[in-house]
């Protein structure tokens, strides 16, 4: 694809305060590491992996905890040396705030490495790169967790972009990693590249990170496979397809997905955590958490998979019951426990300020003024939706609507003057949906499987009165006598018999 | 006046032969309207309605014999889609025929069990694996949790489980705001 210089404007979005300054003041920080970690087990979209130590185990970091059992699964590591004490359900930082499997530490300060080496892609077969690749445990780091084995698998591909909007008010974690992890990152490019077997890379991202830009642009000086291409500050420019087409003008429908025009997408912590994989066979056992919102000292942190988010809070000078919302303030959710951990998944971490809360408190009635309209970067009728979300009539949202079209981006939400939490009914619109899907599936298998027995019992009364009949028809008559007759003799006998026993 | 007649007659004509045409080609088997009562109801076939199974049950909707109201797997929203379809006035589920209950599977207890086969042939979706005076278990993927199996049983070894919420099956909820009043 030729790259122009051309910014491509998509429909609607908004231009919210981003908050970033607050949190790129001090460089990425490290804390000691914690006495206890509690990893989940699933941090991915996709199939639980099967978990590999028990209790008791001494285990090192970067040990594989749980291996991929499907295709669409991830495995987990530890992210310390340590002994495993516990393997059972806790608190997991999940909107539903329901528990899952999680593997809980005990580290022993050492933080001593398994045996590493260097993985050379071009020496493995594609085979044999999926199967290394399917045990690093790298997904997508943006927030979305899908497995990145998957993603890198396809000889489709002819541009790579590499997402570096961080579009999401608050959100500095991208934009720090860049500026002073630049050589990981750059690494990750290339060897992402090498594994798609492309010569070229785009970096699109927002004009308000000019130091990570510079930074970027000294580097990359006499480089011709990795180009910059810089996008205005327009939320949500760092959602995939509102992103392919700022930079080059494809518009991409909700039935498509990227990979059907050759272009891959990776958002920054990916391709460190690719590079990191290869160079140093480090899998996914850190990821930098932006902590930031209502506290003293907003940072940003490179924290252990499995730290106890309250490290980080104290740490940032928040307080332990400070509420805390889970990515940004536009996609993110509350948490609905802070005793939670890191996982692969937590981009920020974001301490609700008295501005946000007295947005949340009251919601009025909708007064059809389309604000909404006018931001949707989907280009849907978010009103519509809105309406027909409250009075439950899922048919006409999926059919006339387009709720699924919905990319979740709060931009509706920002807007409205009434402060209705419309996000909140279309995602709640879209699991009920989801969910009636799911039970016709389940109600077409069981409307099958009483047709088929009902079936199955007709035939089978059917092939019983048939072997009766062919056992009546082949006994001729002289042989139907003879039975009688044997019956007859048995039944005299039996008579018999009762008549002596009564004597 | 004959060629007014003449008009009439072949326009008559050639429509009863479309229509005659129509009819045998176009003919549909079984009637629709059971096939979308039936698309609605659950297909648990757990029998609660009085009809020994969800199609018959839908029958019986159609030909005016059953109302609307008694299934209760399909609960109220089963019972809203039910007025929408057939254009009747919804009404609350006839508590005659039970309480919607949390969707549930049958388990097993294995070391209980004598293996008298007789769960499995009240099973209406041969979700129940076993042979005579061999232990029986349930494939949970097809168990609709119509408690059929329960009644026969000899021993009572078969117990209902609900099938509990976890992250892959939790959705999102009704958004709830209280409404405050701003100081």
């Amino acid at each position: 694809m030729e790259l122009t210089d051309k910014i491509f404007k998509f429909f609607g979005g908004i231009k919210p305060n981003g908050h970033k300054a607050i949190s790129t003041i001090n460089p990425i920080k490290r804390l000691p590491i914690p006495k206890k970690l509690i990893i989940p087990v699933r941090q991915h979209v996709g199939k639980v992996p099967n978990i590999k130590v028990s209790v008791g185990d001494k285990v090192l970091k970067g040990q594989i905890l749980a291996e991929p059992i499907a295709n669409i699964s991830a495995a987990t590591h530890s992210s310390s040396s340590g002994t495993v004490v516990a393997i059972e359900s806790n608190k997991i930082p999940h909107p539903s705030g329901l528990p899952d499997i999680c593997i809980a530490i005990e580290t022993d300060g050492k933080d001593e490495w398994i045996k590493r080496n260097r993985i050379d892609p071009s020496n493995l077969s594609s085979e044999a790169l999926y199967e290394k690749m399917k045990s690093s445990g790298i997904v997508g780091l943006g927030g979305a967790t899908f497995p990145t084995h998957i993603k890198l698998n396809s000889n489709k591909i002819k541009t790579l972009i590499v997402n570096a909007a961080e579009c999401e008010p608050y959100i500095t974690c991208d934009d720090m990693a860049m500026q002073e992890k630049t050589k990981e990152f750059i690494e990750g490019i290339q060897i992402t590249m090498d594994i798609l077997k492309i010569p070229h890379a785009i970096i699109g991202i927002e004009d308000n990170k000019p130091k990570a830009i510079e930074k970027l642009k000294t580097v990359l000086n006499k480089s011709k496979n990795i180009s910059i291409k810089v996008v205005p500050t327009v939320y949500p420019s760092g959602d995939e397809k509102r992103l392919i087409y700022l930079m080059l003008g494809l518009k991409i429908s909700k039935e498509k997905r990227p990979v059907d025009f050759g272009i891959q997408v990776f958002n920054v912590a990916t391709l460190i955590s690719i590079g990191r994989f290869f160079y140093h066979s480090e899998p996914v056992i850190s990821r930098i958490v932006t902590v930031t919102g209502a506290l003293k000292r907003p940072n940003n942190y490179e924290a252990l998979i499995g730290t106890p988010i309250q490290e980080l809070i104290k740490d940032a000078g928040g307080k332990s019951d400070q509420e805390i919302i889970m990515g940004g303030p536009m996609m993110g959710f509350k948490l609905p426990h802070t005793d939670v951990s890191v996982t692969k998944a937590m981009n920020c971490l974001l301490a609700i300020t008295d501005e946000m809360k007295s947005k949340d408190t009251f919601e009025m009635p909708c007064i059809r003024c389309t604000k909404c309209v006018e931001v949707c970067p989907a280009q849907l009728q978010p009103q519509e939706l809105y309406w027909h979300a409250k009075s439950k009539q899922f048919e006409k949202l999926t059919e006339d609507y387009k709720l699924f079209d919905c990319i979740e981006c709060g931009c509706c939400s920002y807007v409205c003057p009434s402060n209705i939490p419309l996000v909140q009914y279309y995602r709640y619109a879209k699991s009920e949906i989801r969910d009636q899907l799911k039970s016709s599936e389940v109600a077409d298998i069981a409307r099958e499987r009483n047709e088929f027995r009902l079936y199955r019992l007709e035939r089978e009364k059917k092939e019983r009165a048939e072997r009766n009949a062919q056992r009546r028809a082949q006994t001729s008559d002289s042989d139907k006598k003879k039975l009688i007759e044997e019956k007859k003799a048995a039944i005299a006998e039996a008579m018999k018999r009762i008549e002596e026993k009564e004597k | 006046m004959i060629a007014a007649i003449l008009i009439i007659l072949s326009i008559t004509a050639l429509i009863g032969l479309i229509l005659g045409y129509a009819s045998i080609k176009l003919k549909t088997d079984g009637d629709p309207i059971i096939d979308r009562i039936d698309k609605i109801l659950p297909q648990t076939q757990c029998g609660q309605c009085g009809y020994p199974g969800c199609k018959p049950y839908a029958t019986a909707i159609a030909n005016g014999e059953a109302d609307i109201n008694q299934c209760p797997p399909g609960g109220d929203d089963g019972v809203h889609k039910l007025a929408d379809l057939l254009g009747v006035e919804y009404k609350p589920l006839n508590a005659e025929h039970g309480e919607t209950k949390p969707k549930s599977i049958a388990i097993i207890d294995e070391s209980t069990c004598i293996g008298c086969t007789l769960c499995i042939q009240a099973c209406p979706v041969d979700a129940i694996i076993g042979a005579a005076k061999q232990m029986h278990t349930i494939v949970e993927k097809e168990c609709t949790g119509c408690e059929l199996c329960l009644p026969p049983c000899p021993v009572d070894c078969i117990d209902m489980v609900e099938i509990p919420e976890t992250t892959d099956n939790w959705k999102w909820k009704y958004p709830i705001h209280s409404i405050k009043q701003q100081n």
